[in-house]
């Protein structure tokens, strides 16, 4: 993910004006390699070599302004703040303007995957500049047509006024014109005072779709001719189809065909049983009266006890693959009379998006169409043209709005499963996946331990060592590299580094035949968790308020304002004597987020969370609302993984199968949450993620204040304490 | 032949009468603005009025439907403006937005049958609702804000 990121971010923008046949005006962002700043229309210069015009913003002769989503939209809301940052420097109603989803093209959008909380802190500064020539080549065109200075014109609300004289015209009557200029090179853009839209909180475009089913969802698109299947799949995740018998299945209504299929899942097959039917419940139906034989002879049965107790030998046996290291932690450890030796497990999790895993997939033989809920459109592009030997080009895949992804929809392997399926019937298919398929086939994020030695000597730190073994997600997608988990210290904060002279970092391989991928925050999920309860033991020991010793060691300016801003927000030291106060930062794509948990404990035994603050540094934002709300967002979703539910093993087969066993958090379950962002014009960091990996420490941290009790593996009941 | 009428029209389903009503809305009806979730009435996605009572449509059999009205999303209000819609609305509730079609369904019943509910009775009529991104809160601030436009909209009558 990040080498892609990074590919996109090294690309030099530059912009060209399209005309298309004389009706609209296109405006694109030239996403180019070349260092060449030439600025020309494309119209009359092919693209050159793959790369091709990126179309943003598409305005009529009528004057209807279309702008693109080329990001896919899960609830992070992408859809309203790529809008809202466009229609800033363009100078258009952002509630007049249409927004459309898009189909997956990497050339003319970069790599869509959208993960890592990429889209705005990858996008943003090419999308203001784009936006802003676009405005100044509408302007440009409407001082030709008028003859007058460029500087007695403005922009406003979709129309170029002519300040003097009060005339204006509308952005459509100005397409023809502008369409034949040549986009100035060096736009300047707005000042961050004069944003009117960037900045301030605004009505999500997508709301009112969804509040009134109007929102098409991937299970909600429907094609012409549109079948509907469900799979019964090997339920220990591997292994074969010895045998099937279809004939009770064939019996139920609406079922129409019953077949084996393989569904590649990255570079392992997994085999199963299709039914086809005239509606999803008839396909279901039909699942559910299926006889399967499964053979998963050679096949690992893993059990969750065995997992961890793997882990935890591999902890006290490996030193690893070093990921970072400096100074000589190993030495100081190996002779400390006295040192801090703890071990910290964190949780299988399935994603349990709301929407469950979906897509339809029209093959036509010498091209497949794809509509579904996706985060990684040119991944599933990349995949089935490999699986199927399809030029890339020809498998076309359209975005729809996600009810969730969290990372499970970045996998390509259910897009997979329907296009085979849809070859087999020669007729457009939609797979929906179950409840139960969604709980008991993942993938899951990785269960992982960590070890964590460090000696604390006169108050300060004198070493730190950090061991993990958990499953690698890239050994799941491009094969075993043999190379250490490239996410090991991820969540940490780098300015850490700064002030710990000796310290490590490794990653001890581990494997099972679990599938895993990316859930939300990745990495930093469970690392955050073990790294931040770590350093609160070490401030225990060092006798430090563990505020202030976070003070101590997080010297760069940005984190100091964030610890003021945190213990001014939170009262940390007005605490009283039957509160518990916990503290957690992480730092999870490009950001740095503070959680403060405060507890109490109830009349009836257990812990209550009387209230969760949160400081975020994110640098440039366009939109804070929505960053509250994914804040917000996080914090539930963090309180479910660490208090509520997991994904266990038993036999090979995982024991969860729905809300009843695999339990989420209700509105009834969640504690009050307050956010504050912090003010700087530092590059954008992500938001969709990286609220979620400091609440799971802050909230233990926040029990040991309390009790004096530490809590080192999740999830653990609150109610049990 | 099984007769229902969603959303004030008539409709004659020729469907299994076991079939669950969630499947005749969305399939039959076309109606896609009732969600799939669990299947098992554990998330409240799928939540429609049955003569004015939420259900869970997923476990609903469209036989208990017959001859009865049922209201979805779709038709709780002409304009989007049915309170719940509206609050929803203002405070942003929407992330992902999937559940919420089931969540202001629900919400919809509570205002109806009580205009002032206090934080345990909202959450108490909401806790069949799951929302996987997390808008609890928000849901929480925007039925009270239901409940006021509710009470306006009633004395401006």
């Amino acid at each position: 993910m990040s080498v892609q990121e990074k590919q996109n971010l090294s690309r030099r923008g530059f912009l060209k004006i399209a005309g298309i046949s004389g009706t609209a005006l296109c405006l694109g962002l030239y996403m180019s390699a070349e260092a060449e700043a030439k600025v020309v229309n494309p119209a009359q210069v092919p693209a050159e070599g793959d790369i091709e015009l990126a179309v943003w913003i598409i305005i009529n002769t009528d004057g209807k302004v279309t702008l693109i989503c080329h990001r896919a939209e899960m609830g992070q809301g992408v859809y309203h703040s790529i809008a809202q940052i466009i229609a800033e420097e363009l100078e258009v109603d952002l509630y007049g303007v249409d927004i459309q989803l898009t189909q997956g093209d990497e050339k003319k959008y970069g790599s869509q995957l959208t993960g890592g909380s990429s889209t705005i802190r990858g996008s943003y500064k090419n999308l203001l500049k784009l936006s802003a020539t676009a405005r100044e080549v509408l302007i440009m065109a409407a001082t030709a047509r008028w003859t007058v200075p460029v500087t007695e014109c403005y922009a406003e609300l979709g129309h170029v006024i002519h300040k003097p004289s009060g005339k204006k015209f509308h952005y459509g009557e100005l397409v023809a014109e502008a369409a034949k200029l040549t986009a100035p090179k060096d736009v300047k853009l707005k000042a961050r005072a004069d944003y009117k839209l960037i900045g301030k909180p605004s009505q999500r475009r997508d709301s009112p779709l969804k509040t009134n089913g109007e929102a098409i969802f991937g299970i909600d698109k429907r094609i012409p001719g549109l079948q509907f299947a469900a799979v019964e799949r090997n339920p220990r995740l591997r292994g074969k189809v010895k045998s099937f018998d279809a004939s009770a299945a064939l019996k139920v209504p609406g079922v129409t065909r019953v077949f084996k299929v393989v569904m590649g899942i990255w570079d392992t097959d997994r085999e199963g049983v299709a039914v086809v039917a005239n509606s999803t419940w008839a396909a279901m139906q039909g699942k559910k009266a299926l006889k399967v034989d499964w053979d998963d002879n050679g096949f690992e049965h893993v059990s969750s006890p065995e997992i961890f107790k793997h882990q935890r030998e591999l902890l006290q046996t490996s030193e690893g693959l070093s990921v970072k290291t400096q100074g000589d932690p190993n030495g100081i450890i190996s002779s400390a009379k006295d040192k801090l030796d703890v071990f910290y497990e964190t949780p299988y999790q399935s994603h349990s998006c709301m929407e469950p895993v979906n897509c339809i997939a029209h093959w036509q033989g010498d091209k497949v169409e794809i509509w579904g809920p996706v985060q990684a459109p040119n991944w599933i592009q990349d995949y089935i043209s490999k699986k199927m030997g399809l030029a890339r080009e020809k498998v076309i895949v359209n975005m729809t709005f996600l009810g969730g992804g969290f990372g499970r929809k970045a996998m390509p392997d259910y897009p997979h499963e329907a296009c085979v399926i849809s070859k087999e019937m020669g007729a457009p298919v939609q797979v929906v996946w179950s409840r139960e398929d969604d709980a008991t086939q993942g993938p899951y994020r990785p269960g992982i331990s960590y070890r964590g030695e460090g000696v604390v000597e006169n108050g300060t730190i004198s070493a730190i060592k950090f061991r993990m073994a958990g499953q690698n997600n890239d050994h799941w997608r491009s094969g075993d590299s043999g190379r250490p988990n490239r996410s090991t210290t991820e969540g940490f904060l780098a300015s850490y580094f700064a002030s710990i002279k000796n310290i490590s970092f490794a990653d001890v391989p581990f494997k099972t035949p679990v599938p895993t991928s990316f859930w939300r925050s990745v990495y930093a999920s469970t690392n955050g968790f073990a790294y931040e309860s770590f350093m609160d033991e070490l401030a225990h020991k060092a006798m430090k308020d563990p505020l202030d010793f976070r003070r101590e060691y997080l010297k760069d300016e940005r984190s100091q304002k964030l610890i003021d801003k945190m213990e001014e927000v939170s009262g940390w030291k007005s605490k009283t004597k039957n509160q518990g106060y916990g503290v957690a930062i992480t730092e999870c794509f490009s950001s740095t987020v503070g959680h403060i948990v405060k507890v109490s404990k109830k009349n009836a035994g257990g812990i209550h969370i009387d209230k969760v603050w949160v400081v975020v540094d994110c640098g440039w934002y366009v939109n804070p609302d929505i960053i509250k709300a994914q804040v917000e967002g996080s914090v539930v979703m963090a309180l479910g993984a660490a208090t509520i539910h997991e994904i266990t093993f038993k036999d090979g087969r995982v024991e969860q199968s729905n809300f009843y066993d695999y339990k989420m958090p209700r509105i009834n379950d969640i504690p009050p949450t307050e956010v504050y962002i912090m003010e700087n014009d530092a590059n954008a960091g992500g938001m969709g993620e990286p609220g979620l990996p400091a609440f799971a420490p802050a909230l233990t941290n926040a029990i040991f204040d309390l009790t004096g009790k530490r809590i080192r593996k999740l999830p653990f009941s609150l109610n049990m304490v | 032949m099984i007769n229902i009428n969603v959303n004030g029209k008539a409709h004659q389903i020729d469907a299994d009468p076991n079939m669950p009503l969630l499947w005749v809305i969305r399939d039959i009806i076309g109606l896609t603005g009732t969600k799939f979730g669990c299947g098992v009435a554990q998330c409240g996605a799928c939540t429609v009025h049955l003569n004015g009572d939420a259900v869970r449509s997923c476990v609903t059999k469209v036989s208990r439907a017959e001859g009865q009205k049922v209201v979805t999303i779709e038709g709780l209000s002409q304009h989007n403006d049915h309170p719940a819609q509206l609050a929803w609305n203002k405070e942003n509730v929407p992330q992902c937005g999937y559940c919420h079609s089931g969540q202001i369904m629900s919400a919809a019943v509570l205002l109806r049958e009580n205009p002032h509910p206090n934080d345990t009775e909202i959450d108490s009529a909401m806790a069949g609702n799951i929302c996987r991104c997390g808008t609890y809160q928000r849901i929480r601030k925007a039925i009270h804000l239901a409940a006021e436009l509710q009470r306006k909209e009633s004395t401006s009558k």
